[in-house]
């Protein structure tokens, strides 16, 4: 039991990786993107296309693709976030729908259907492991990407804190109209977020690359996984992120112990009751949910 | 030349005009004060000369700058602050972090988080602490530390002893009076008349989205005053 519960922590890291940028996105420009997934599948194939092409190694790679994210995230918020929220909370999630359909299209179209993975390219790392006392083995790169959260979100933590660009982006999310007259320029603030955030979902990608095969169409389940870590440990939460990443795969481990198949069930269970409970404390129980909306004159 | 020109300025809320052509101009180191009954668009006012609000019509000078096409974070780096209605803290982040923000833009000066915690003893303590936590005097205090810290040129107070009590308004008061001494520029909107002639030089009462009396609040009544302030008194709009 010992064993799962490391092997389910580790895993936490990595689900604290692909949570953080649709943490941090939520939280600053309070839009929920729905192409968060793909976008980190997109960055495993960049990594992969520069690995098998190139043969540059998906560690130097990184040196390429999470400035080129970073570009794509200033983009995205510049050209055409920024635009759909003028078009109220909604238009936002569409587009940011839309734009995964795209991308995921984009990519079968490019690559095909094949599933690919960037463990061929790191040696033995996606293998190699290491002997704890009690006989326990721990996976390199499990270590390594739960460090790698850990460092992500500490650093964040730091950077949004200490800086004045951090200070200005948490203004910003706070209150954009009264940031602009204090002096900052919220669309320069959330476009850097916003680059911010593509470089966490571009290195969510390289290790999702590294541990697992991907496709095109692999983005639906990373959001998925992404949105339930989010949610648990409290959108807009960093050090929050991580702890719903070692919830739910601590549920998900749980979940494979008592049936091979409940792997991924243990996750949507204990999403599903962290989502009730924080809906009843405020004030919004499953009644609440389930309530239909009363006819007009009634 | 005026250190701040409105000039003609129209400002719309959709189908509203809350300010109507309204015109004045101040002078560096002058306080002025504006007064008029709710609705009568002093905010409106304020927040346009702030950029918080783009003009239908008209123009904002500072300096002889033109400034009426420029972003509200850019006019802080220009020189003008605001310290809103309501005070608009920051309220999941600490005394320092709202102070330290007041900074953005860079611009030299004297002000500093220390310099304004030497203004408002009370905040020292409560440095550390979320602003949303801070009494209603203290977080008037912080925004006004936020404001001085972007070392304006033109300060601008949007009904700075809204909702605070006797005791703290004087102690907002007595800070004030030391920016005004010390040669701060200072726009005022204040619904005391009284406290608003006593620390102005000069004092513009609004009626109606227009200036109804510009005058010298050291020669003007508080009767003439409060005549405009009703309706009673209307004179044509002009430069103070």
């Amino acid at each position: 039991m010992t064993n799962q519960i490391i092997q389910g922590i580790l895993l936490g890291g990595y689900y604290a990786l692909i949570a953080c940028g649709l943490s941090f996105m939520f939280s600053v420009m309070r839009i929920i993107n729905l192409a968060h997934g793909s976008l980190a599948v997109f960055a495993a194939y960049a990594l992969w296309w520069l690995a098998s092409r190139l043969h540059i190694p998906p560690f130097f790679g990184l040196l390429i693709v999470l400035p080129v994210m970073a570009v794509i995230g200033w983009a995205l918020q510049r050209f055409l976030l920024e635009r759909s929220a003028r078009g109220g909370a909604l238009l936002p999630i569409l587009t940011t729908f839309g734009l995964a359909i795209v991308i995921d299209n984009m990519l079968f179209e490019q690559f095909g259907a094949d599933t690919r993975s960037l463990a061929p390219f790191i040696g033995s790392l996606s293998y190699d492991s290491w002997e704890w006392p009690g006989g326990i083995y721990v996976g390199k790169l499990a270590v390594i990407m739960f460090a790698t959260a850990v460092i992500l979100l500490g650093g964040l933590q730091l950077f949004l804190t200490r800086t004045r660009l951090g200070r200005s982006i948490r203004a910003t999310s706070e209150d954009p109209d009264t940031a602009g007259l204090v002096g900052v320029d919220a669309r320069r603030a959330n476009a850097i977020a916003a680059a911010i955030a593509m470089v966490t979902v571009g290195l969510a990608g390289a290790f999702l690359g590294m541990r697992a095969t991907f496709d095109p169409y692999a983005g639906a389940p990373q959001l998925l996984f992404a949105f339930e870590a989010a949610v648990i440990g409290g959108a807009g939460s960093l050090w929050g992120t991580l702890i719903g990443g070692i919830v739910l795969a601590l549920a998900q481990t749980l979940g494979a112990q008592v049936h091979p198949q409940g792997f991924l069930i243990g996750g949507h269970a204990m999403f599903l009751v962290v989502l009730f409970v924080r809906l009843s404390a405020s004030g919004l129980g499953l009644r609440g949910l389930l309530r239909l909306p009363s006819r007009s004159g009634s | 030349m005026s250190l701040l020109s409105v000039e003609n300025l129209v400002v719309r809320h959709g189908l509203l005009q809350a300010v109507r052509g309204v015109s004045f101009s101040v002078e560096r180191g002058e306080t002025l004060a504006l007064v008029g009954a709710n609705g009568a668009g002093k905010t409106t006012l304020l927040r346009a000369i702030a950029g918080a609000h783009q003009p239908a019509a008209g123009r904002v000078l500072l300096d002889g700058a033109d400034l009426t096409s420029v972003p509200s974070h850019s006019r802080v780096g220009m020189g003008i602050a605001l310290v809103p209605e309501g005070r608009k803290l920051f309220v999941r982040m600490t005394v320092e972090e709202n102070l330290l923000l007041g900074r953005t833009a860079g611009r030299p000066g004297e002000w500093s988080v220390d310099k304004v915690l030497e203004m408002f003893p009370n905040l020292k303590p409560r440095r550390h602490a979320r602003t949303g936590y801070l009494s209603g005097g203290e977080q008037q205090a912080t925004a006004i530390g936020r404001a001085l810290m972007s070392n304006p040129d033109v300060l601008l107070l949007d009904e700075v002893s809204l909702g605070l009590s006797p005791l703290i308004v004087d102690r907002v008061y007595a800070a004030l009076q030391g920016l005004i001494a010390s040669g701060t520029t200072i726009i005022l909107v204040e619904q005391d008349l009284n406290r608003a002639l006593s620390v102005s030089d000069k004092v513009i009462c609004m009626l109606e989205g227009r200036i109804a009396l510009a005058a010298d609040s050291k020669s003007v009544s508080r009767d003439e005053v409060t005549k405009a302030y009703f309706g009673l008194h209307r004179q044509k709009a002009e430069p103070a």
